[in-house]
């Protein structure tokens, strides 16, 4: 019974909702300790790229190698950011940073060491990519990596930059 | 409890139905993996193995959740169906209903959470409740959680409840304990504008946590409240990191820790330096007695409150992993030194595109101790257990890895990983398996990428593990004594192919064979095909062949897997 009215509930709720790619109010911590919400992502409105990774994924560390050898590249044609989220758990939270550099990559880093910002975004299994337009609206997602996915990618972001 | 979800849910829409729905979100995803057993006499696979290992003819493990979030609200459920559970995930998780529910409110000074709490303190050293698909493992907190934000780069923590045991009801009939805990943290940095850009960088944080569980132990006196603590730093000076957290923990008898009345502690340090290009980190780690649950007679992973990090490096390739290390919170002296350097991009020895160098060692020791027996049986149980030289390193080592990986880009279209491994992994501790002896083991790996054209890619992955126990070295008298301790033992090697097409499409092929085991019945090989496909969010992929037994392991914590062979379905989505 109970449940029934939870469910019922729930639905009333949904009925008036509409399915939205906005970014969750989750607050993250960057590599610098520093607290981030992501409500607040933006990239003065040009179109961001947001991907969860973890040290222990082997096709995230090639998506993110090869997406660090063009970052460069498609910085300066399109002005794109790249916001990579680790989903490591606490245990390798000192070692993100040595990690990342070492590794020469050079997007923005967020911690979500609790996996809050993965459960709002319905992230199961990484790598998982996002693209947010400059307003901050997802327009685009891929799951999974293959060496010349970030391609695809690309194309996407050319897309929305015109 | 339900009441006060109900009255959120009801605030919650009322809230909603008046504001503006333009603002309201709705999300969700839905995973269910399928998998269908045959016998398969050519890996042992019998009608009486499936039976005496409990695997089910079909097994399915489903989710599917639904978040609703308007403006400083959210809330969320999670209906799971494990019908029956696939083989190798614990069987009480049989059943199905909504396992998980929350409501909550932050406006970012204030949070409230009402419902099925994940969260963490520090490293989790005294809490962490997390859910982990993979393993079947779900220790959320059903309760209430609120916190506090008084300044900026201050965060204060209470929370209160009682954990998801499989499908227990949460009801006062049930013996587990009550779990609360304080957490408060203070990022000095955040706190005074004057070192908001400070080359310095400081952060304190404390814990404290107290389980309660009533209990009418006819054997033993056990304390009722059990508490623990943690403090933790980290500082931060210019490309120098420097992090700390130490926790104990009063004695806390228990089936796990065979009743003894000692105290825990926990001690983990990290020292880093990273610079673009280079980064090095070191750790160490002392675990003394840190088993927390919130049932002192449940044993392996249920109603764990807390998470002992593991600091050795996590194998993800398939040989390797089939020696992946399981945690000891009993006791464990641990260290980890990570290099990583990327050689500059155009030089001689870097390349056009540079080339990435991780070096990794890691070892894990048990604690050293001397044993307090009482007068009555001879065992430690009910006496305080040990005393244990906090500074003293045990002999035995549970674990070893030493292993350095390069990975480079040839050209646009080549691209090689090339690891080689070293480890030592001691089956008895690891695995509880009585006079197992350890392993010794080389590994060698190869991954070898070729784009064909923009849309399509071909993948090589080759694997070779050298045993130090194999077809010619072992002793045949052990191996006929236990055969079980040799089942996976000598040399392996194993072999894939992936074939991609413009990242929609994939098709695997692999084998892995154990060719040197010391018992012949035992050379198998476990092939498998997967085809897969992949658009946005979705991923659907249907795998054929065999699986050897294994652990699976995620965080140090692992579920053992029985063989099996057969076809699997799996379907991930989201919306």
């Amino acid at each position: 019974m109970k449940k029934t009215l939870v469910l019922l509930f729930l639905s009333v709720l949904f009925l008036g909702a509409k399915a939205q790619s906005d970014l969750p109010n989750v607050t993250l911590k960057n590599l610098d300790g520093e607290t981030v919400n992501i409500t607040e992502l933006n990239n003065d409105g040009k179109p961001f790229v947001m991907t969860f990774w973890a040290t222990w994924c082997a096709p995230c560390i090639k998506e993110h190698n090869a997406l660090s050898e063009i970052y460069q590249d498609w910085q300066d044609e399109t002005g794109v950011k790249i916001f990579a989220v680790t989903i490591d758990d606490s245990r390798s939270t000192p070692r993100i940073r040595p990690f990342v550099e070492g590794k020469g990559w050079e997007f923005d880093v967020l911690l979500d060491v609790n996996k809050d910002l993965a459960r709002a975004m319905n992230v199961s299994n990484p790598p998982h990519t996002f693209l947010f337009d400059g307003n901050g609206k997802m327009v685009y997602q891929h799951t999974g990596y293959f060496e010349g996915a970030e391609e695809e990618l690309y194309q996407e972001i050319l897309n929305i930059s015109k | 409890m339900k009441r006060f979800l109900l009255l959120s849910i009801l605030v919650l829409s009322v809230t909603g139905l008046f504001a503006q729905f333009d603002n309201s979100q709705i999300n969700g995803s839905f995973q269910i993996d399928g998998q269908y057993y045959m016998v398969d006499d050519g890996i042992g696979i019998t009608e009486e193995y499936m039976l005496e290992k409990g695997v089910p003819q079909f097994g399915i493990n489903g989710f599917g959740k639904i978040n609703y979030s308007l403006g400083n609200f959210s809330a969320g459920l999670r209906y799971e169906a494990y019908l029956p559970p696939m083989s190798g995930y614990d069987k009480r998780l049989e059943g199905c209903g909504i396992a998980n529910y929350f409501a909550s409110y932050d406006n970012g000074t204030i949070g409230i959470t009402l419902g099925d709490i994940y969260d963490q303190f520090g490293n989790g050293f005294i809490f962490r409740t997390y859910e982990e698909w993979s393993l079947g493992f779900d220790n959320s907190l059903r309760g209430m959680r609120a916190i506090y934000r008084p300044a900026q780069g201050v965060t204060l923590k209470a929370l209160y409840g009682k954990q998801r045991y499989y499908w227990a009801p949460y009801g006062s009939s049930e013996t587990r304990g009550i779990v609360r805990g304080f957490d408060g943290e203070w990022d000095i940095n955040q706190s005074f504008e004057a070192m908001n850009n400070s080359k310095f960088r400081a952060m304190l944080g404390g814990s404290f946590v107290s389980k309660y569980q009533d209990n009418s132990d006819t054997k033993y006196f056990l304390p009722k409240n059990v508490g623990a603590f943690a403090g933790r730093v980290n500082l931060g000076y210019g490309r120098f990191a420097f992090t700390t957290e130490y926790a104990y923990k009063i004695n806390d008898p228990s089936a796990f820790n065979n009743y003894i009345y000692k105290e825990g502690q926990a001690l983990l340090s990290s020292l880093s330096y990273s610079q673009k290009g280079f980064g090095v980190i070191l750790q160490v780690k002392r675990v003394d007695n840190m088993s927390f649950k919130s049932d002192y007679t449940k044993g392996e992973n249920d109603l764990d409150i807390n998470f002992i990090p593991p600091i050795n490096y996590t194998h993800t390739h398939s040989l390797p992993a089939i020696y992946s290390y399981a945690t000891q919170p009993l006791g464990e002296m641990a260290a980890q030194l990570q290099v990583n350097y990327t050689i500059p991009k155009n030089t001689i020895i870097g390349g056009k595109y540079g080339t990435k160098i991780t070096l990794d060692f890691s070892q894990v020791n048990d604690i050293q101790r001397d044993y307090i027996y009482n007068d009555v049986d001879g065992g430690i149980n009910g006496t305080k257990g040990y005393t244990s030289n906090f500074f003293a390193v045990g002999d035995d080592i549970f674990y070893r890895d030493f292993n350095i990986e390069v990975e480079r880009r040839l050209n646009k279209k080549w691209k090689v990983i090339a690891q080689y491994i070293n480890l030592l992994y001691d089956m008895e501790a690891i695995e509880d398996h009585a006079d197992a002896p350890e392993v010794n083991a080389n590994i060698a790996f190869v991954d070898v990428s070729y784009r064909i054209t923009n849309k399509q890619s071909i993948r090589l992955e080759l694997q070779h593990l050298w045993d130090d126990i194999n077809a010619n070295t072992a002793n045949m008298e052990e191996v006929n004594a236990h055969p079980d301790n040799f089942k996976k033992r000598g040399n392996w090697a194993a072999a894939l192919i992936e074939y991609s097409i413009g990242s929609k499409w994939f098709v695997s092929v692999g084998d892995k064979y154990n060719y040197s085991n010391p018992l012949p019945e035992n050379r198998d090989h476990y092939y498998s095909a997967t085809v897969g496909f992949i658009k946005e969010s979705t991923r659907i992929t249907l795998t054929g062949g065999r699986q050897s037994e294994g652990m699976v392991c995620v965080g140090g914590v692992c579920r053992v897997v029985p063989a099996s062979s057969g076809f699997s379905l799996s379907i991930t989505t989201s919306f």
